[in-house]
């Protein structure tokens, strides 16, 4: 279908994107998983300060058909949260891996980092 | 597990680029630009869906009316050739079998009868084990079904089929003569909108849909997905079923008392609500707006302030035309009234909501 698979991100199962800066995690859905979802009207995110754990829900995005939880990419303590995707959701389906971004998570640990997919894994996930 | 069955319009899907998913053991297409943008355009101008997954069987010979008045809730005798009732499948507890629109193509004697299609197998059989002597045909396999909704459905058949059904009244129905065979034109939906259903020949199908798609060019047509079918039938509060319809579920609660005709006559379910209707039902089917923000889904638990349990979501979207998210669901009948308050629980946390009038969506075909 040729999806977007920006080469200086990582990636989930799940389909989750994460942009490393230092020990900022700033984290997304694929353009893949937007497609897939349809046209997203709600998302609901955690408060800056909460902790998240690698591989639990953090939040849910919604389409008008279904709910989809998100999954942390790192385990870490939210820094930031998109207020504007909250208040204009069809960012995450217009511009997945820019506007529509979800949260920045402070990172426990890079150790973490390794269990996460390089772009080429995840073009090959996506394709199956 | 059996292979998924494919309508005589699947190619047409595909040319679409619509996305195909399982349901009810069919490939059916979801959506093809997006719910919302196709919700809109059946609101705004017009849009085909393929029901032809639904099932028809067909009910005649001299006992086919006697038979449709014990195993329906409506009143059968009432219906002249060429109109249509909106009618219900009882079980002996008054739970619903299924809802269906039984049309009378020649009184007395022949009868289709058009069933939801996860039930078509349940309700044939269903049918035949308490028939009163009809002959009892399920032909769903011999039989397209193509709906045509919008307020420029009208025009845009006319187009295709000429002038003749432009005049035919809500829930009646006229025939058209395709190459293969009879066919029934309905002024029926599910979508609030004015509009046909149209059963027609399976081989009769590609054809039409490529000539509404075509002429319907210049109306703004658009193919529908079972997305925005739902989120359309939710706006109005229509049941179905396995929503807020099932064998659990009792026609009064679902406000479907006035497809009840208990004056008609023995049918199957009535005892039981002879007795609901004496003693008053514990909940009732209401329309509610979330007043925070989030989505009630199906299944979600209504409860109140307390956290006590008051009912349940039976369906619940973002409301594509008021922006708005808005559900359907059962509640304990003294919440049952406009302005109501009661609470959704969602992912743990309690948000208000408030009982509004239904539809929530005005239209002009409603």
């Amino acid at each position: 279908m040729g999806f977007t698979i920006p080469t200086e991100f990582m990636y989930t199962k799940d389909h989750e994107w994460a942009q490393v800066e230092d020990n900022l995690v700033s984290v997304g859905i694929t353009e893949y998983a937007q497609d897939a979802l349809g046209e997203v009207v709600y998302v609901e995110l955690p408060e800056e300060g909460q902790k998240v754990t690698q591989g639990e829900p953090f939040g849910v995005v919604e389409s008008v058909k279904a709910v989809s939880d998100l999954y942390a990419p790192i385990s870490g303590t939210v820094v930031e949260v998109n207020e504007s995707v909250i208040e204009s959701p069809g960012q995450v389906n217009d511009d997945p891996y820019g506007d529509g971004w979800l949260i920045r998570i402070e990172m426990d640990s890079e150790k973490e980092l390794a269990t996460l997919m390089p772009p080429s894994d995840y073009e090959k996930l996506i394709k199956k | 597990m059996d292979s998924l069955k494919r309508t005589p319009l699947y190619e047409e899907h595909i040319k679409a680029n619509g996305r195909m998913v399982p349901f009810a053991g069919w490939e059916m297409p979801v959506q093809y630009r997006g719910v919302i943008e196709e919700h809109e355009n059946v609101r705004k101008n017009v849009g085909l869906f393929d029901v032809s997954h639904m099932g028809e069987v067909f009910v005649s010979g001299p006992k086919a009316l006697d038979s449709l008045q014990y195993l329906t809730t409506n009143d059968v005798s009432k219906l002249e050739p060429g109109q249509a009732q909106y009618s219900l499948l009882l079980n002996p507890n008054g739970g619903i079998v299924d809802d269906i629109i039984v049309y009378c193509i020649e009184k007395g004697v022949h009868y289709l009868v058009c069933v939801n299609a996860s039930n078509t197998e349940k309700d044939y059989q269903w049918m035949v084990k308490n028939n009163k002597g009809a002959v009892i045909e399920n032909q769903s396999d011999r039989w397209a079904q193509i709906a045509v909704q919008g307020p420029r459905a009208v025009e845009l058949v006319a187009h295709v089929l000429g002038p003749k059904h432009q005049n035919t009244e809500t829930f009646e129905f006229g025939t058209h003569q395709g190459p293969g065979g009879i066919w029934y034109v309905a002024r029926t939906g599910y979508t609030g909108e004015d509009g046909y259903e149209i059963f027609l020949p399976n081989s009769d199908a590609p054809r039409f849909w490529q000539d509404l798609m075509n002429k319907g060019n210049s109306l703004g047509v658009q193919p529908i997905g079972l997305g925005a079918r739902d989120t359309l039938r939710t706006e109005m509060k229509y049941s179905l079923y396995g929503n807020e319809i099932t064998d659990e579920t009792s026609p009064l609660e679902a406000g479907l008392g006035w497809v009840v005709k208990l004056q008609k006559g023995d049918f199957i379910g009535r005892a039981p609500l002879v007795a609901l209707k004496e003693s008053g039902v514990s909940r009732k089917l209401v329309g509610f707006k979330l007043l925070e923000k989030g989505i009630p889904r199906h299944g979600y638990p209504l409860v109140s302030e307390k956290g006590d349990s008051l009912g349940v979501v039976t369906s619940g979207t973002m409301s594509p035309t008021l922006k708005e998210a808005i559900g359907i669901g059962y509640v304990a009948a003294h919440l049952s009234s406009e302005g109501s308050r009661f609470f959704v629980q969602i992912r743990g946390r309690n948000l208000a909501a408030s009982v509004v009038k239904t539809p929530f969506v005005k239209t002009k075909g409603e």
